[in-house]
């Protein structure tokens, strides 16, 4: 590393990366300031796509806030459905029928395995590799078929109700996620032959843009950047919820924190979710998806409730203040992409533009959701 | 050879050398687009013509239709002058190239030296285009770009000089004369250097690194730099800039198959014409593109220690080698 100029001056300049940025995947706006291609100082500037959802939580019943969700983190809206559910079933005391929660738990999975299919196609192309693209999204669109059939909806889902979930599945559901399951099976090594174990891949991501597992506890980051860092934390558990205590899956942790790290962890995690899915498709009792004395308007007890799920990116946390009304009084809601993005500015310092990318893609940012 | 200038011939021959520059740029865009379409699963152009062949010349009167905008800050003489730098060079380059025995504008003993000579242009081109248009995206990519030509182009030039001394000639159609059939084509002649092969991927490497193209093409490196130097350019300000790689992929590729694989001689020793150098420069092309889809862009310190540490000493080494080869035997 050579030594940089410490602070800003006529040697450096700055380079707005973004709002309008192909890399960038969205709104976020980084402000670098550039000494030839070495980054002195990076500041990420958010607040482009903000549209007050906490807000918009408290002036509205419990119910209507449901479609919000979807609209965070549009590429696990499911995870986000699960977290909101979740901790407004918590505050009200409603219990969910068996069947509605390894629905819930099937659906997630798979919307999680999308999501990571997503990052794994635009990160490469981020890395300038076009084709992984196509064939990631081949396999995202028949999972999308899939959930379009019992959510209805492609992308912003709205499935989960305060008790269950809106819809039972149909009978063609489980032979296509079976069929689905083993597809992918066959699928992932095909990836990792084609991009993981490839020459230049390696080059451009082992011991680029580490993080270390102090720098992860300091800023609070979660999901798969804190498991490539040797931080082995997962929601599903370390602080379960719903049925995922009964399901039988690891969690990939890999020490190395660079964005390799995080790469292999994702790709891993696509794994252990065809394995919960398995279990889930296995176990599926019978019975109904509602709560049969779920009510229609809710009015929780007055007090304070948390609740924290496993998103795709990392842990998504609801916390959730009453006052016996039938709107929230404080709907504040833990994104993990804040916390994510909030450790770049130490961890790009001194890096090349290049590898830098590298490592804004690593952390894989969905810009809805840090601006909510 | 031929010492007095045709001026006709010439004139014709410049002529045909544009137009073809052109057609073949839109006929490898078209290609450029069905392979990678075939390549990731899908089915590429097939609307505009029979098999959507006529794609490019859409595109083509799109991009003319289109205006020139010149920023306001910007270098108004270097900007407009850039494309053409990278243009012209390019066209010319054509003029030494023996399509077949007869087919070549100009057949000069320092054919070799005037493609080297004009390729060095095509940097001057990229850097100017990238200063002149006061972007910081193009300025970093016009920084690149020299550095990146600078490093390919010494690797490429001591092969080029290896080959120079196996052939002792540097007009084309001589070494193309040279290599009647296949096994006198250059990249398996190892009786001249055992290392022959590994020269014909240097220089195919080389070649592919000075075009800029996928996976070295951090000059346009979307991800990182928007469009890199060709930021700020509309219309066929760009169009121009997308033709001169196109024609320098051509040239890379034809000087490769002239060098190594037997130009217009067939490898039999049958039929030799201008279907032979066009089927093999094609493949070499159909492999450039093949290699632009499948792999990841390199880092520019990648790249470089690529160039440097690893393909100069090589061709050094066979350098060297080849030239001690000629001494003894």
């Amino acid at each position: 590393m050579r030594q940089l100029i410490e602070s800003q001056s006529d040697e450096t300049f700055i380079l707005n990366l973004g709002p309008q940025h192909p890399s960038t995947h969205g709104v976020l706006r980084v402000k670098l300031q550039l000494d030839g291609e070495y980054i002195v100082e990076a500041e990420p500037v958010l607040g482009y796509c903000h549209r007050m959802h906490e807000k918009m939580g408290e002036n509205r019943t419990f119910a209507q806030f449901m479609p919000n969700c979807g609209r965070m983190d549009y590429l696990s809206a499911l995870a986000y459905n699960h977290g909101y559910v979740c901790a407004v079933e918590k505050a009200a005391g409603i219990e969910v029928p068996e069947r509605a929660e390894w629905l819930r738990v099937i659906t997630v999975e798979l919307n999680r395995i999308s999501s990571h299919l997503l990052w794994f196609g635009a990160y490469l192309l981020d890395l300038g590799g076009f084709t992984p693209l196509l064939y990631a999204f081949d396999d995202r669109e028949r999972l999308l078929d899939i959930l379009d059939t019992v959510t209805g909806s492609r992308l912003t889902y709205c499935y989960f109700r305060f008790g269950g979930v809106y819809n039972d599945i149909d009978e063609n559901f489980v032979p296509a996620v079976r069929e689905f399951v083993a597809r992918m099976r066959t699928r992932l090594p095909m990836y990792h032959k084609l991009v993981t174990k490839n020459i230049i891949l390696m080059k451009r991501l082992e011991g680029i843009g580490p993080v270390s597992a102090e720098m992860v506890r300091k800023y609070g980051a979660t999901g798969p950047v804190a498991r490539g860092s040797g931080v082995s934390y997962d929601v599903r558990k370390n602080e379960p919820y719903s049925v995922y205590p009964e399901v039988d899956f690891d969690v990939p942790v890999y020490s190395e924190g660079d964005s390799m790290a995080r790469y292999k962890v994702r790709m891993d995690e696509i794994e252990q979710s065809l394995r919960i899915i398995e279990q889930g498709l296995n176990r599926l009792p019978e019975g109904p998806v509602m709560a049969p004395k779920a009510p229609k308007i809710l009015k929780p007890p007055k007090g304070d409730f948390y609740q924290a799920v496993e998103a795709a990116r990392g842990s998504f946390g609801v916390r959730l203040v009453s006052d016996g009304t039938n709107t929230p009084y404080r709907l504040k809601l833990r994104s993990p992409s804040y916390s994510n993005l909030s450790l770049f500015g130490e961890a790009a310092q001194g890096m090349l533009i290049a590898d830098a990318i590298a490592l804004l893609g690593s952390l894989d940012l969905v810009i809805p959701e840090i601006d909510r | 050879m031929n010492e007095s200038i045709n001026i006709p011939w010439l004139v014709g021959s410049l002529v045909a050398a544009i137009a073809f520059v052109a057609l073949n740029a839109s006929m490898l865009v078209w290609l450029e687009r069905k392979v990678a379409g075939h390549i990731q699963r899908r089915i590429g152009p097939k609307e505009v013509g029979p098999f959507g062949l006529f794609q490019s010349f859409a595109d083509g009167l799109k991009l003319m239709s289109k205006q020139l905008i010149v920023p306001e800050c910007s270098d108004r003489i270097l900007f407009k002058v850039a494309p053409l730098l990278v243009m012209v060079p390019a066209i010319m380059s054509f003029v030494v190239i023996p399509f077949s025995e007869n087919l070549v504008a100009r057949n000069i003993n320092i054919g070799l030296l005037v493609i080297f000579a004009f390729a060095s242009v095509n940097v001057l081109g990229l850097l100017l285009g990238g200063w002149g248009s006061a972007n910081k995206y193009a300025v970093i990519s016009g920084a690149r770009a020299v550095s990146q030509n600078v490093a390919y182009e010494i690797p490429m030039l001591v092969t080029v000089v290896t080959m120079i001394m196996v052939t002792q000639t540097m007009n084309l159609n001589e070494i193309v004369l040279q290599q009647p059939d296949i096994f006198h084509w250059y990249i398996f002649r190892l009786n001249a250097s055992p290392l022959m092969p590994v020269a014909f991927l240097i220089f195919f490497v080389c070649s592919m690194a000075e075009t800029n193209r996928a996976p070295f093409d951090l000059g346009e490196a979307e991800s990182e730099l928007v469009a890199g130097f060709h930021t700020e350019y509309a219309g066929m300000g760009f169009g121009l800039f997308f033709l001169g790689e196109y024609a320098n992929v051509f040239i890379g590729c034809s000087l490769a198959t002239i060098l190594f694989l037997g130009g217009w001689q067939s490898p039999f020793g049958v039929f030799p014409g201008v279907w032979w150098f066009l089927l093999k420069v094609y493949t070499l092309i159909f492999v450039v593109m093949w290699a632009r889809w499948t792999f990841p862009r390199t880092t520019l310190y990648g790249l470089l220690n690529l160039s440097w540490k690893i393909l100069i000493p090589i061709s050094l080494f066979n350098l060297v080698l080849t030239g001690v080869m000629l001494k003894v035997f």
